[in-house]
């Protein structure tokens, strides 16, 4: 009858709204570059190494500023780090131990079961030392910004000098992809920045995709097991479907 | 009407029971022999795939209860410990947040429905209303709920939405101030938005059930529009209709499965991975999803008490809805004047819901105002004139006439009973 073009009415509307959104949004800002993620799709994996690679830029880099408060060493399980070599890099740190039997707070080496250390006591402490900007805990940074893993990549890239007739002010950085284009981050990688021990050669863009890969995998560990079960239940649903619609054409066929 | 029941039922256990206290009975006639037009399309799935939504999003809850701290301190941590140590915690907390939004879809369809096929016209007047009552809990219940992981959008969604009633003169402060608990939106503010968000959802059940009841009452509209005349036009709704929501649910469970397994954070804001801060404003305050037609209606009109009393009109003019239609009949499919009136409240929705994600700027200001005033002109104006000035299409002569082709002989293996309640 007449009820096909009431539902193409519905969807058209409905997808047309969407575009309209996505437009809107892709016109506010420079358009992110393109990164093909071992991580996307329905069925992408975290390329391990990648996420450890990553893991050493952090180490090195990132952690100097940035918190990761929601991990524990003991997560790193999940990028493919060994028992040893988690315990070695807990150790490496030094935490909060408690206090001791005067009641003074002592330090103590890191153990797996620790939270990855902070770099500042607080937030203020934190404020101080990087020109009163607050540098965002990372644990969950890769869903809590519009675009994701490419964003994070085109931030790490994005940075230049500013055009001429842009005002910068004091302590500011230039970088295309940040909204309204003035960071206080200084550019945290370059070509070189870090020496990667698996013969990876560290390019920029190399470094960008790696640290990225680990903040995807820090935000969402859960996400290989996520998928693959996913797979699973939609399979076993579209079967499911297939035999509930089978039984429903069965007992209806005498009515029609 | 003191003294035993007489069951029907064989089984010795099943009848004891029964006689005593006939809740198989009552579920053999009300889901069992229960007279059903025998013309429902998919459509009438969606009353079927909402009850399952919300079980869902109970059952869920509960569990996510059991691991949540409401506590402005806590709060965001706790939820990523779910997130990340509690066994399964991801699953169960994707599965609930993704739920809201797919409880909201089908309620939206299930009310579309009820719209197209004029299910509120008398005798249905109370089941409709009651209806728009569970709606209206259901947006206190996903409001408060999106504010418990206490992400910034939490928090400023919060200020924004408890704010609304500052709009009112005189007491408007007053009530904010006893909503919030405090001089802002804080602990205490988070105490009670948890214990609310865990009893709403058990009135909600408590109004569906009588939402059931009166449906079982009037009996199920269909998209004819016209009464059942006899038992040749009805089918018993087990085992047609329970497997036929069963295929629904199915296809239900498919797009949810997509949803939470390869997309979980699709329809969320990512602000709200950020813990919340009342000395930092994200740039855009946006609701979810299912609440920005609302949100459009309240910021196209330029006075704030004015737009509050707008983004409340709006949903309780579909209280009066049932009066406010002053055509006999019911189907769009018999009202060609109605029907395209009515898809067009379809699209102006949608495009609400586009207007209330944009900044109120520019055109965006221009297309909310429009739309607001389709959406109020559609139900203030149209329904009560068009149903005067209207002339409806011929309608069929019986339900089982337009499908049967002549109102044939009874079909062998659909034993309908005589009708009993409709």
């Amino acid at each position: 009858m007449r009820r096909i073009p009431l539902a193409r009415l519905i969807l058209g509307a409905a997808l047309g709204g969407l575009l309209a959104t996505t437009a809107a949004r892709a016109a506010d800002d420079a358009k992110l570059p393109k990164v093909e993620w071992s991580f996307s799709g329905p069925f992408g994996t975290y390329d391990l190494a990648s996420a450890q690679r990553g893991f050493l830029i952090y180490q090195q880099v990132c952690s100097n500023c940035h918190s990761m408060n929601q991990l524990y060493y003991r997560n790193l399980e999940g990028i493919g780090l060994t028992e040893d070599q988690i315990k070695a890099i807990a150790a490496s740190v030094q935490v909060p131990g408690g206090v001791d039997d005067n009641g003074q707070p002592i330090q103590r080496p890191g153990r797996p079961a620790d939270h990855f250390r902070a770099p500042f006591a607080n937030d203020q402490a934190a404020r101080a030392a990087n020109g009163g900007a607050l540098p965002p805990d990372q644990s969950v940074l890769e869903l809590a910004r519009e675009g994701g893993a490419d964003y994070l990549y085109a931030l790490m890239v994005g940075y230049s000098d500013p055009p001429a007739d842009m005002k910068m002010q004091p302590g500011m950085m230039y970088n295309k992809y940040f909204p309204g284009h003035q960071i206080a981050m200084p550019q945290p990688l370059q070509d070189g920045s870090v020496q990667y021990t698996d013969g990876t050669k560290p390019s920029l863009e190399q470094e960008a995709k790696d640290v990225v890969t680990f903040l995807a995998w820090a935000a969402e560990p859960e996400m290989v097991e996520r998928k693959q079960m996913g797979v699973k239940i939609i399979l076993f649903l579209l079967l499911l479907t297939g035999l509930t619609y089978a039984v429903k054409r069965k007992l209806w066929s005498d009515v029609h | 009407m003191v003294g035993l029941h007489k069951s029907e039922f064989k089984n010795p256990l099943v009848r004891w029971i029964d006689t005593r206290l006939p809740v198989f009975t009552m579920m053999q006639n009300e889901y069992g022999s229960f007279p059903t037009p025998r013309n429902f399309n998919y459509f009438w799935n969606f009353g079927a795939l909402a009850m399952v939504a919300m079980m869902i999003m109970i059952i869920t809850g509960i569990f996510l209860a059991m691991n949540y701290v409401p506590n402005t301190a806590l709060a965001f941590d706790s939820v990523e410990r779910i997130m990340r140590d509690v066994n399964y915690g991801w699953l169960i907390r994707y599965v609930h947040m993704n739920g809201a939004s797919m409880f909201f879809v089908v309620v939206y369809i299930h009310i579309f429905r009820g719209l197209y096929y004029g299910s509120y016209k008398t005798p249905r007047e109370l089941l409709w209303m009651l209806g728009v009552v569970i709606l209206l809990l259901m947006m206190m219940t996903a409001f408060m709920g999106y504010v418990l992981p206490w992400g910034q959008m939490s928090y400023w969604g919060a200020t924004v939405i408890t704010n609304l009633f500052s709009a009112f003169p005189i007491v408007g402060k007053s009530i904010v101030t006893w909503l919030w608990g405090g001089f802002s939106v804080d602990n205490p503010t988070l105490n009670r938005f948890f214990s609310l968000h865990y009893l709403l959802p058990f009135v909600i059940v408590a109004v569906v059930f009588l939402h059931v009841a009166a449906l079982h009452i009037t009996g199920s509209n269909n998209p004819l529009g016209i009464e059942p005349k006899g038992p040749q036009d009805t089918l018993p709704f087990h085992p047609y209709y329970t497997v036929k929501d069963s295929v629904g649910i199915c296809v239900f469970l498919i797009v949810y499965a997509a949803l939470v397994f390869f997309a979980p954070n699709f329809l969320g804001n990512p602000d709200n991975y950020i813990p919340a801060n009342p000395m930092v404003t994200p740039a855009e305050i946006v609701p979810e999803w299912y609440l920005l037609p609302y949100y459009a209606i309240l910021r196209s009109v330029p006075n704030k008490l004015g737009g509050v009393l707008m983004m409340f009109g709006s949903i309780l003019v579909l209280f009066v809805l049932p009066w406010l239609d002053t055509s006999p009949v019911r189907s769009a499919r018999f009202r060609p004047i109605f029907r395209q009136l009515v898809l067009l409240l379809v699209i102006d929705v949608i495009v609400l819901g586009d207007v209330g994600a944009h900044r109120p700027e520019g055109w965006w200001v221009v297309v909310g105002r429009l739309a607001t005033t389709y959406y109020f002109l559609f139900f203030l104006v149209l329904l009560p004139v068009v149903g005067k000035l209207e002339r409806p299409l011929k309608l069929p002569d019986s339900i089982s006439k337009p499908v049967l082709g002549g109102g044939g002989p009874l079909p062998g293996g659909a034993p309908a009973k005589p009708m009993e309640k409709a």
